[in-house]
C-alpha cells in the first residue's frame, strides 16, 4: 500500500508560483554581515545561540556547585545565585532553543527541503537576526547594569519581580523586560518567513504530505509561536508600565518591608496566567522542532521509512493544537479557580496520547531496520530515552492532586531538564552533526563525536534522573540554601554533590564538541554532496555548500515523499525525492521568470 | 553491541535506582494518604511504559544494527498496529486520571463544619490569625497594616476584635480535626508548604486562597515557602505543632486577641 500513497506514483502538481529573482549581494558585507540569504541567517542565527548558550553553561556550573557545596564559595552570593538560575532558564529557553531551532535550524533547512531558492520574505528575515542579536546584546548588558540582572526567576512572577526583594529590581528587570519585547518583535518577522515560504514557497511536486517531518515539526512550532509570543508580548509591556510609569496591571495594594506601596487593583495572577499562555506552548515550540528533526535522524540512520508517516504529522497538529488549553497545569497551586483542576488535568493527560504515538513511531522504525550508529543517530536514541522519561515525568505533575506535593520541588526541576532541556539539545546536537556536512562541505570528526555523545548522554541522565529523588523526599527548588531542615536527610547532600560533579563533566564535554565544530572546519574529511544517502531534497543540491539561490538554473521537481528508504526492487538503498519514477520522463521545472545564479 | 548493552543497563539500572533509594516521601501526618497511592500507581505504570520503549530500543539496536548486505524491511505503517497502541496508552493514561481526579475532587470539597484560621505571608515570615469566642474573622486589608497592626485588620470590624493573633510563632493544631487556611499575603506570592501534610497553595497579594487537610499525626513539623519570594525565601520558615485536644485548648488559652495586642500598643504609648 506504501507505493500509492507514499511514493513513487510520479505524480507531480502543478507549482503555484512561478520562480523568482533574488536579491544578489553585491559586496562582502551584503554578502556575509547584513545578510538576506537565508542559510548565512540560519548560521549567525546558531553561532550567536551557541554563544549566549556557552554562558548559561557557566552559569549553570554556578548555581551547581553552590548546591553541591554550600556556602564553600565566597562568590556566590545568594543574590548571585537568583541572577544565575533566571538568567539560566531565560537564556536556555527562548534565546538558546527557540532562537536555534526556528532562526537556525529553521533557516537553513526550510527553503533547501521544500525546494525554494530562499525565505519569501529575505529582508524581513535579515532584520529578525539583527533584532535577536539586539535582544541578546540588551539582555547580556543587563549582567553589567546598577544591581545586576534580574533574579526573579524566569517566570518573572510580579510582585516580586520589580519589588526590592529581588535582586535586579531597579535596572535588571527593566532590561531583561525590554529583551523579550525585541526578541519578540525579531521572531516574528522571522516566524512569518517560515511560515509562509512552507504554504507558499515549496517547489512543484512537493505536496504537504511529501514533506519531511523535520518542516512539519518547525512549521507547526512557528505557528505556535506566533499564537502564543503576543501573550508574553503584552504581559512584558505591562509589566514594563508597572515597573517605570506606576500603573498597576498585576498590583495589587500591598506592603513592601513595612512600606506602603502606591500600586492597588491590579492582579499578579493575570500575569501568570498570560506568561504560561505563552510558556507552555513554549514547551512544543522546542519540542516540536526536534520531534520532527528526530524523525528524519532516525529514518536516515535506520535506512527505513519513519513509520507511520501520517500519523506522525497528524501527532505534530495536535499537540500544538491542545497545547493551547493547558497551560494553567503550571498553576494548579497558584491559587485559581481549584475547579480549572479538572479541566486541565484532563487537557493535559489527553496530550500524552499523541505524543505517545510519536515514541512508539520512532521506535517502531528501528524494527527490521538497517541501524547505522553513526553520531546522529546515537544522539536519536539518546533522545528518545530522555524524551520518554521526561514525558513520563510530566504525568505525575499533569495529575493535578499529585502536583500538590511534587510542584516546586526538585522533582520539577528534573522533570522539565530532561524533557525540554536534555532531550531537544541532544536532538540539536544530532542535527548539527547530521547536517554539518551540507553547511560546510566536511564531516565532523566521529571519535570526538562519540566521546561527546557518551559523556553527554549518560551525564545528563546521572545529573536529571536521581534529582526526581529529592523532590520526593521534598527538596525544594530556588532555594539558595537548605539549611537544616528536619525531614531532609544528609544522604540528599552526598546527592548533591554527585550531582554537581557528574554537571561539571557534562559541561566540560561541550567543550570537546566546540573543538570538533571549529576544527571540523579545517580538517574534517570532504563530505560530497550526500554523504549519509538521504533522500530529501537539500541533499541534491548541485553544489556543497549550497549556493545563494540554492538550486542553480532549474528548481527541483519532486516525484515522492522523503522516506522512499530500502524501497523493495530498487537498486539502491534510497531514491531522492527528485528523481523521477522508473519509466516516467524527467518533467521540466515551471519556466523561471529569470534564473538565479 | 555496546550501545545494546548500555541501553538495557539505563533501563534496568534506573529501575533498581528507584528501589533502593533511600529518598522517598516524608512519612505523612495528614489526611491525603491518596495522594501517595496515587504517585505509588503512577511509579507502576510509568516505569513499565519506560523499561518497554528502551528495552525495545536496544533489541532493536543489537538485533537490527548494520551489517554488510543487511537491508531495512519495508513497512511504511500500519494502522492497526498504531490505532491499538494508541488505545493501550488512552486506558494507561485514564489509569491514571480517574484516581487522580477522584482524589481532587474531595480536595476541592471542604467537609462542612471545617474549622477555619488564616496564614498571612509577608517577606519573609509566616504569621496565623484564629478566629476568636464569636468563631468570625474580620475583614482585613494591607493599607491598615502597622507596627500595632501587622496583619493589616480592620480597626473598625467589631468582628475582628477577638481574633487571636499570632505573629513570630507556632501554629498549634489539634489533631484528627479538619481545617481549612484562608491564605493571604500581605506583599509578594509565597506558597504554604508542609512536606508531611502533602498540600500546598500559594499566597497572593489581593486575593483569598485556601486549601484544607485533617492533620492525623501529633508532632512538630517545619513549613516552608515553595513559591520564590525574593533574596530570603530559603529563610522563610515556620512550624506547625499538631497535639491532642487539651494541649491545643491550653496553648489557645494563652494566646493575645487584637484588641488586647492593639490596648497593650496604646498602654506603651
Amino acid at each position: 500500500m506504501g507505493e500509492v500513497i507514499f511514493g513513487s506514483g510520479g505524480v507531480v502538481p502543478a507549482a503555484e508560483l512561478p520562480d523568482v529573482e533574488l536579491y544578489h549581494a553585491k559586496t562582502w558585507i551584503t554578502k556575509y554581515v547584513f545578510s538576506q540569504d537565508a542559510k548565512v541567517i540560519a548560521v549567525q542565527y546558531s553561532i550567536t545561540a551557541m554563544a549566549i548558550g556557552v554562558v548559561a553553561l557557566v552559569l549553570s556550573w554556578l548555581m551547581r556547585l553552590q548546591l553541591g557545596f554550600p556556602g564553600t564559595f565566597s562568590f556566590i552570593s545568594a543574590e548571585g545565585y537568583y541572577q544565575f538560575i533566571t538568567m539560566h532558564g531565560m537564556i536556555m529557553v527562548i534565546y538558546l532553543l527557540t532562537a536555534l531551532f526556528l532562526g537556525g535550524f529553521g533557516n537553513y533547512l526550510i527553503p533547501l527541503m521544500v525546494g525554494a531558492r530562499d525565505m519569501v520574505f529575505p529582508y524581513a528575515n535579515m532584520l529578525s537576526y539583527w533584532l535577536y542579536l539586539l535582544a541578546v546584546l540588551v539582555l547580556v548588558a543587563s549582567i553589567f547594569a546598577p544591581g545586576g540582572p534580574t533574579g526573579a526567576g524566569w517566570t518573572l512572577y510580579p510582585p516580586q519581580a520589580i519589588l526590592g526583594g529581588t535582586p535586579g529590581a531597579e535596572a535588571g528587570i527593566i532590561l531583561m523586560l525590554l529583551s523579550l519585547i525585541l526578541f519578540i518583535i525579531g521572531f516574528t518577522m522571522g516566524g512569518l518567513n517560515y511560515v509562509v515560504t512552507v504554504l507558499q514557497g515549496r517547489t512543484r511536486g512537493m505536496t504537504l504530505m511529501r514533506m519531511p517531518l523535520t518542516v512539519w515539526g518547525i512549521f507547526t512550532a512557528t505557528v505556535m509561536a506566533l499564537l502564543a509570543f503576543p501573550a508574553l508580548f503584552v504581559a512584558a509591556v505591562m509589566m514594563l508600565f508597572d515597573r517605570t510609569l506606576g500603573t498597576s496591571f498585576f498590583m495589587p495594594s500591598l506592603v513592601s518591608m513595612g512600606e506602603h506601596l502606591k500600586y492597588g487593583g491590579g492582579s499578579p495572577i493575570l500575569w501568570q496566567h498570560l506568561f504560561w499562555f505563552f510558556g507552555h506552548p513554549e514547551v512544543y515550540i522546542v519540542a516540536l522542532p526536534a520531534f520532527g528533526i528526530v524523525s528524519d535522524l532516525i529514518s536516515v540512520h535506520a535506512r527505513k521509512a519513519i513509520f507511520g508517516y501520517r500519523m506522525m504529522v497528524w501527532a505534530i497538529v495536535i499537540i500544538g493544537a491542545l497545547s493551547f488549553v493547558v497551560w494553567a497545569h503550571h498553576m494548579y497551586v497558584s491559587g485559581m479557580n481549584l475547579n480549572f483542576g479538572f479541566f486541565f488535568a484532563v487537557t493535559t493527560l489527553i496530550i500524552a496520547v499523541p505524543t505517545a504515538i510519536k515514541v512508539y513511531n520512532w521506535v517502531l522504525t528501528l524494527w527490521h531496520a538497517d541501524i547505522h550508529l553513526t553520531v546522529p543517530m546515537l544522539f536519536a536514541l539518546g533522545f528518545v530515552v530522555t524524551f520518554v522519561n521526561g514525558g513520563l515525568t510530566g504525568l505525575f505533575l499533569g495529575n493535578v492532586v499529585v502536583d500538590l506535593p511534587l510542584s516546586a520541588t526538585m522533582f520539577v526541576v528534573a522533570h522539565f531538564h530532561m524533557v525540554m532541556g536534555v532531550a531537544p539539545i541532544l536532538v540539536v546536537f544530532g542535527g548539527i552533526y547530521h547536517w554539518y556536512p551540507k553547511v560546510t562541505g566536511r564531516m565532523m570528526d566521529d571519535r570526538l563525536g562519540k566521546l561527546h555523545f557518551w559523556v553527554t548522554f549518560l551525564g545528563a541522565y546521572a545529573i536529571f534522573f536521581p534529582m526526581h529523588y529529592l523532590g520526593l523526599i521534598g527538596v525544594p527548588r530556588r532555594y539558595y540554601e537548605l539549611g537544616e531542615t528536619a525531614f531532609i536527610p544528609k544522604s540528599a547532600e552526598t546527592l548533591n554533590v554527585f550531582i554537581t560533579l557528574a554537571a561539571l563533566i557534562v559541561g566540560a564535554a561541550q567543550m570537546v564538541f566546540l573543538f570538533n565544530l571549529v576544527r571540523s572546519l579545517f580538517n574534517g574529511r570532504l563530505a560530497g554532496g550526500n554523504p549519509w544517502n538521504a533522500t530529501s531534497l537539500e541533499w541534491q543540491t548541485p553544489e556543497t555548500p549550497p549556493a545563494h539561490g540554492n538550486w542553480g538554473k532549474e528548481l527541483p521537481v519532486v516525484y515522492r515523499w522523503a522516506y522512499d528508504y530500502s524501497v523493495p526492487g530498487a537498486e539502491r538503498d534510497f531514491i531522492p525525492q527528485n528523481q523521477p519514477p522508473a519509466g516516467v520522463a524527467a518533467q521540466a521545472t515551471i519556466t523561471a521568470v529569470s534564473a538565479a545564479h | 553491541m555496546v550501545v545494546a548493552l548500555v541501553l538495557v543497563l539505563v533501563a534496568v539500572g534506573s529501575v533498581v535506582f528507584h528501589l533502593l533509594s533511600p529518598w522517598w516521601f516524608t512519612p505523612i501526618a495528614s489526611n491525603w494518604g491518596y495522594i501517595d497511592a496515587t504517585i505509588n500507581i503512577t511509579f507502576w505504570i510509568t516505569g513499565f511504559v519506560f523499561s518497554a520503549v528502551v528495552l525495545f530500543m536496544a533489541y532493536c539496536v543489537f538485533r537490527f544494527r548494520h551489517v554488510d548486505g543487511r537491508r531495512a524491511a519495508h513497512q511504511p505503517e500500519s494502522t492497526r498496529l498504531e490505532s491499538w497502541l494508541g488505545i493501550a496508552t488512552a486506558v494507561g493514561v485514564a489509569a491514571m486520571l480517574a484516581p487522580g481526579l477522584f482524589v481532587w475532587s474531595q480536595f476541592v470539597t471542604v467537609p462542612a463544619g471545617t474549622a477555619e484560621l488564616e496564614v498571612v505571608g509577608q517577606q519573609w515570615q509566616w504569621s496565623f490569625r484564629l478566629p476568636g469566642k464569636q468563631g468570625r474573622l474580620g475583614t482585613s486589608d494591607p493599607q491598615y497594616v502597622s507596627a500595632d497592626n501587622p496583619l493589616g485588620l480592620n480597626p473598625n470590624d467589631p468582628k475582628g476584635r477577638d481574633n487571636i493573633v499570632i505573629v513570630g510563632d507556632d501554629l498549634h493544631l489539634p489533631i484528627g480535626k479538619p481545617v481549612k487556611l484562608l491564605l493571604r499575603s500581605l506583599d509578594v506570592v509565597h506558597d504554604f508548604w508542609v512536606p508531611e501534610f502533602r498540600a500546598k497553595m500559594d499566597l497572593l497579594p489581593g486575593l483569598v486562597t485556601y486549601f484544607w487537610f485533617t492533620p492525623t499525626k501529633v508532632g512538630t513539623y517545619e513549613i516552608l515557602c515553595a513559591g520564590f519570594c525574593g533574596i530570603g525565601h530559603p529563610q522563610m520558615r515556620g512550624s506547625v505543632v499538631v497535639e491532642e485536644e487539651n494541649a491545643y485548648q491550653a496553648w489557645l488559652g494563652k494566646q493575645q486577641t487584637f484588641e488586647q495586642l492593639t490596648k497593650k500598643q496604646l498602654a506603651k504609648k
